[in-house]
């Protein structure tokens, strides 16, 4: 199981690594933690004909806070936003989902942004990208453009990243005043893929829950708390997503995790919103 | 930049157990690969080559990660740790080591490295983590012998310890 | 320094074995030099489950840089023969598809390149074109008419049918008050070990020899089967196995096809070849249990006692069938009623071929399958009768005082007294307390539920169990075949020094570690003082058919085998320090490294200075004494007797008992299990080490959990195999294992001179089981597949939900 022939790049700045893009097209894939694209690579589900690596650029490795949000560079690592001094205070909703991300391993090695290239329906960090309207930023050598997380992600393992273009960084919304965020999901054992992935909001009278592992990318249901029955919403939400059966579970049973602990975890936003 | 192009080989170099080393790789060369054939550091064991067991897990710069989802290249410069560099420089079993023969933590040995690199990793940044935090760490890998009760009892003892309990 | 004047065996030492892994110094086979000119290895795989092979393009592959050779099915063919089967039937199978392939993952094509990363390259590089055919995936399918042919030369897929009759079954169903009939399904999986295939062949052509390296466990009497196939006599089939192997759990037999390919492929080249298999291959490919659909009939009187058995167990091997298949039908045969005092049985054995990948070695190895059917029934019966579980297992149990116990099917249950076993569970493993959890828990609306699994555990196959697969008259023809040879030798150099070599295979079992303990205490001396070398040699080293470690067979088989080899080079020395101490040899004592009179220590010599007499004064030696000391013994009881007329066998040797008792909870929204509470007693008799058998129980209860609850391997209708990687093949990973109670007592074997049982896959066989009953306990449905995924569980706890609201979707 060992990867097929490439050049191997590692520039030392975004803008060669924008040169190399413009370079090669569609030839070159962005390797940062490599812990989905060289797993895709030694099965050879994946293949590149060069491989530029950005995970060593300091320019992309730092998260900061910017303006509402927490930016998080292209090349920082899953634990390293774990570990990230108050984050969950900054973003509670982060530091519930991260831990469940992969394994202590690869969350060591695989990166944030990298995930969100990924663009797996069942990923926690997209997931949470969708549900608290996060951004995109996207470079190219032609400049830079921002994407909410609705526009990024198109589709099962499909983004809006145009050829020559790469992503610098993720903008988390920070956390609102009073907002009461939760997390949940099931996973086969510790540490799987999402069955389905569960992110709550909770904050001024509005109820947002984010769902992954159903439909092809994150969907997102807003519902506000007066508006009548919240079951029939989550039930008109289950079925939308149009799930399908696979080796792990039926459709039927995503949908009923998405009624019954989609209930559970709103009701857990709201207790930690006030 | 650095820019090596495919078929040919490249001189890799980095630091490992704290000795500097070299070899010769291609690009696409697993980092896994290079230890067990270009280094003859055995001791680092191939499982799945797609990341979730764990059998392959060396530190890099301190941190456990998968040898097979990381090229050869891409460890260049750094310092890597394997289970060769576990015991002391007399050769004796550190703590951890000694801890899990104490609790038969181990039968065929096969997934033993990886998990002491993960452990040796986490026990660094915290000598005294929770039963919680030891069994994410070890949720990390596959032992197909053990049921993983000696494992945790191990580190365990182990956390204990660091905890001056 | 042990203390010698303790006897070693029966003490949890620690594993010497763990001083070189923990260092990252076990030799591995895939860490072993090669020659410099050895090249790689890589297999074309199907990617159809069934097809014939119009044509294979190698130019594009051959021309690739590194490429020294592809071979494909007309090359083997051309220098082996197929392997032989257990069936006249003809099922034949080449280590690459000759002409057709049968299983998605079928080998088609092996590149041989200067590495494996070129290898792979050139494997993309291959053209096949397949005209596909239709295939047979589900095992009640394949044996239905006009399902399309696995193999259309046997002109069925039921390749085999054996009625056997124990006792008067039909009078007993006739006059029971009860009958009931269950029918279980057990899935595809394999214990697979964390280290994959590993071949390095060479052809000789000096002498027209194979040499091979491989992590290869035995059975070796798959060794005359490769012999066979590469047309060479086994003298000539040098097959060496490494110190270390990372693990086996029966796996590991399977690598027999490849050291015939890349023995092939050796001598296509004129090179050494190496094959290291990867994962996705292991998973595609390696090995997996067979699946099994039973169908049990009990017939029992008002009392909950079960006077019959009537099995049809239709067991699904796969494409081909490999040596020793079908072992898992036939492994159990004898104790097949289990713990029960059970007089009437009948059996039908139905095999059938599909197309998956052929079934093999799968620790528990027919235990699992039986005690799946053989369990829930009890279970089922006791939920009819609206009897306790627990009472009507005890009921039916092999009374205490009666073992020797010949069981209705042939097997001579050595010991054991299962109601105490029962007793000391529910007692010391607080029984009463969980059906406390069990009330509390439903009082709050929980879905809990407690389930009992009682089972003899078999240890060391009878070589002649297979053989119950022909007919009498069959057997009569091809001539008897019984026993199990188990072999070792110890040897003690000039200078007093001992070292032991032997007929196992260890894959993380601690045989180095046990063997010394056996022979130090035979010789006086401590454990370290033993040199112990499990690498093996055909060409060089002591072995038979049964060689191997598989089916338990170490404890009740190689284990004496040692105790023996030592013995007598005890007595030998014995002999010669008599004439120095002026005693009769039957006087001396071996104590701390001294040899001296019984009651006089003093009268003393060293252990160094008797075994030198034997190297430096042959001339010394009592008379008729052979120079040197180098002592083999080989073992095989006499209770393991060829089948009956009447098809009655004796299946194993040594047959422990395990009762579990567990608790578990069903989550009602995500259908998963939580083991609360997990007890498991074992008696194997005496235990050679504590330590090491409590890690044994402790591995086998992780895999049994991976049974009930995860692993399985599934195809899609058309045979596509839809679990190649480890994120869709499920092994339990430390959160979803709990750790189990374990509680033990020992019931010493009559039949091996040490009174140890086989024990290492008892809870392969009762934790499957034992929560699947727990889990129906909670459900109050019977569950009779497995593994009780949530998505099979969630289907049987399903309720109406809510309606697709209308604007929703579609």
């Amino acid at each position: 199981m060992k990867p097929s022939n490439f050049d191997y790049c590692r520039p030392d700045s975004v803008d060669e690594a924008l040169s190399l893009l413009s370079e090669y097209g569609d030839d070159a894939r962005i390797i940062a933690g490599g812990q989905s694209l060289m797993a895709m690579l030694n099965l050879r589900l994946a293949a590149a004909d060069v491989l530029i690596d950005i995970g060593r650029l300091q320019e992309l490795s730092e998260c900061r806070q910017v303006g509402g949000y927490l930016e998080v560079g292209a090349a920082v690592t899953q634990a390293k936003l774990l570990n990230y001094p108050g984050l969950a205070e900054i973003q509670p909703l982060l530091a519930k989902a991260l831990p469940n991300v992969g394994h202590f391993q690869t969350r060591n090695r695989g990166t944030v942004c990298g995930s969100i290239a990924h663009a797996d329906p069942s990923s926690e960090i997209p997931l949470c990208l969708a549900a608290l309207e996060g951004e995109v930023v996207l470079r190219s050598a032609s400049g830079t453009r921002t994407l909410s997380a609705a526009d990024f992600q198109t589709g099962m393992l499909a983004t809006a990243i145009a050829p020559g273009e790469m992503i610098t960084a993720a903008r988390f919304p920070v956390a609102e005043q009073g907002a009461g965020y939760a997390f949940a999901e099931v996973a086969r054992r510790r540490g799987d893929f999402a069955i389905v992935g569960l992110a709550a909001i909770a904050r001024n009278g509005t109820l947002r829950l984010g769902a992954g592992g159903v439909a092809g990318k994150p969907a997102i249901l807003e519902w506000q708390i007066e508006a009548g029955q919240l079951d029939d919403a989550l039930n008109g939400f289950a079925w939308e997503m149009e799930g399908e059966d696979d080796i792990h579970a039926t459709a039927k049973y995503r949908r009923q995790i998405v009624r019954q602990l989609g209930r559970k975890v709103l009701e857990e936003a709201k207790s930690c919103s006030s | 930049m650095l820019k090596l192009e495919k078929d040919t080989r490249h001189k890799v170099r980095f630091v490992l157990n704290g000795s500097p080393v070299s070899g010769w790789a291609d690009a696409r060369m697993l980092l896994s690969d290079f230890l067990r054939q270009e280094l003859g550091e055995t001791g680092t064991h191939v499982g799945c080559e797609h990341g979730v067991c764990g059998a392959c897990t060396v530190r890099i710069e301190g941190r456990a990660v998968r040898s097979c989802l990381t090229l050869a290249v891409q460890a260049e410069g750094f310092d890597i740790q394997t289970v060769e560099g576990l015991a002391g420089d007399d050769g004796a079993l550190n703590a951890l080591q000694t801890a899990f023969r104490k609790h038969h933590a181990l039968q065929c040995g096969y997934c033993t490295s990886g998990i002491l690199m993960s452990l040796t990793d986490m026990f660094q940044r915290n000598p005294s983590p929770s039963r919680d935090e030891i069994e994410d760490v070890v949720g990390g890998h596959i032992c197909r012998c053990t049921g993983y009760a000696g494992i945790m009892d191990a580190a365990l003892e182990v956390a204990e310890a660091g905890a001056g309990k | 320094m042990t203390d010698t004047k303790t006897l070693n065996v029966g003490q949890p030492l620690e594993r010497t074995e763990d001083l070189r892994l923990l260092r990252g110094r076990g030799r591995y086979a895939d860490d072993l030099p090669v020659s410099p000119r050895t090249l790689n290895a890589a297999i074309l795989r199907s990617p159809h489950a069934h097809a014939e092979i119009e044509t294979i393009d190698i130019t594009e592959a051959m021309s690739m840089p590194g490429v020294a050779a592809v071979i494909t099915g007309e090359d083997v063919a051309q220098h082996s023969d197929p392997f032989l089967v257990a069936l006249r039937q003809p099922l034949h199978q080449w280590p690459l598809a000759v002409g057709r392939v049968r299983y998605v993952g079928e080998p088609v094509a092996v590149v041989i390149a200067d590495d494996r990363y070129l290898a792979e390259d050139a494997v993309d590089a291959l053209q096949v074109s397949y005209k596909p055919l239709p295939s047979v995936i589900d095992p009640e399918e394949a044996a239905s008419d006009g399902a399309p042919l696995v193999h259309e030369e046997a002109g069925t897929n039921l390749v085999s049918v054996r009625d056997f009759t124990y006792g008067d079954p039909d009078a007993a169903f006739a006059e029971a008050d009860h009958t009931f009939k269950l029918t279980t399904q057990f899935p595809r999986h394999s214990y697979m070990p964390m280290e994959n295939f590993v071949v390095v062949a060479e052809y000789k052509i000096e002498d027209e020899s194979y040499d091979v390296l491989s992590n290869f466990q035995g059975p070796y009497s798959t060794h005359p089967v490769m012999s066979r196939a590469l047309r060479v006599p086994g003298s000539r089939l040098r097959l060496r196995t490494p110190r270390d192997s990372g693990g086996s759990f029966g796996i590991k037999l399977a690598v027999f096809p490849y050291i015939v390919l890349m023995s092939v492929a050796s001598k296509i080249t004129g090179r050494p070849v190496r094959w290291v298999e990867d994962r996705y291959e292991h998973l595609t490919a390696a090995n997996s249990c067979p699946n099994r659909v039973t169908t049990l009939e009990a017939a029992v009187t008002k009392d909950g006692v079960i006077t019959a058995l009537r099995f049809d167990q239709l067991e699904d091997y796969g494409a081909f069938l490999r040596a020793p298949m079908p072992g898992p039908l036939y492994r159990m045969q004898g104790a097949i009623t289990g713990a029960y005092a059970i007089d009437n049985v009948a059996i039908t054995n139905k095999i059938v071929v599909s197309n998956k990948m052929p079934a093999g070695l799968v620790r528990g190895f027919g235990g699992p399958q039986l005690y799946f059917a053989l369990e829930r029934m009890t279970n089922h019966i006791a939920g009819e009768l609206g009897m306790d579980h627990l009472d009507l297992i005890r009921k039916n149990l092999i009374p205490a005082g009666s073992f020797p116990y010949k069981a209705a099917a042939g097997s001579l249950l050595d010991s054991g007294d299962y109601q105490k076993a029962i007793e000391i569970t529910t007692g010391e493993g607080r029984l009463e307390d969980l059906i406390k959890r069990r009330d509390a828990a439903r009082a709050q609306g929980k879905l809990y539920g407690i389930g009992y699994a009682a089972i003899v555990e078999p240890g060391m196959s009878n070589m002649g169990y297979l053989s119950t697969l022909l007919t009498a008259e069959a057997r009569e023809k091809s001539g008897p075949k019984n026993g199990a040879i188990s072999m070792a030798t110890v040897n003690v150099e000039p200078m007093g020094t001992v070292s032991i070599t032997a007929d196992c295979m260890p894959q993380g079992q601690g045989h180095e570690t046990i063997l010394a303990q056996i022979v130090s205490d035979q010789l006086g001396l401590a454990p370290e003082d033993i040199t112990v070398n499990v690498e093996h040699d055909t060409q060089k080293d002591q072995w038979s058919i049964a060689a191997g470690t598989y089916s338990c067979r170490f404890t009740p088989g190689t284990a004496v085998a040692a105790q023996m080899a030592a013995a007598q080079v005890r007595d030998k020395l014995a002999k010669i320090a008599a004439k120095n101490l002026n005693t009769p040899a039957e006087n001396i004592e071996f104590t701390d490294g001294k040899i001296h009179a019984a009651g006089n220590p003093d009268n003393a010599i060293s252990f160094g200075r008797v075994a030198g007499t034997a190297h430096w004064a042959p001339a010394e030696l009592p008379d008729g004494m052979e120079a040197g000391i180098r002592e083999t013994a080989s073992w095989t009881p006499p209770e393991l007797e060829a089948p009956s007329p009447g098809d009655h066998i004796n299946t194993s040797l040594t047959y422990g008992f395990v009762f579990d008792m567990c608790g578990v909870e069903v989550d009602p929204v995500t259908a998963m299990v939580r083991i609360d509470r997990y007890v498991t007693m074992h008696d194997a008799g005496k235990l050679l080490n504590p330590l090491i058998a409590e890690g044994q129980v402790l591995g086998s209860f992780a895999q049994g959990i991976g049974t009930a609850l995860h692993e399985e391997f599934l195809y899609d209708d058309d045979g596509n195999f839809l679990t190649g990687t480890f994120a869709d093949y499920l092994i339990p990973t430390v959160a979803e294992v709990p750790r189990p109670e374990i509680l033990h007592m020992a019931s010493p074997s009559p039949f091996t001179p040490l009174g140890a049982k086989g024990m290492a896959e008892g809870c392969c066989m009762s934790t499957p089981v034992c929560i699947a009953n727990a889990v129906s306990d909670a459900l109050g449905v019977n569950v009779a597949q497995l593994p009780m995924s949530p998505k099979r569980l969630h289907a049987l706890i399903d309720e109406d939900e809510p309606p697709r609201p209308s604007g929703a979707g579609q």
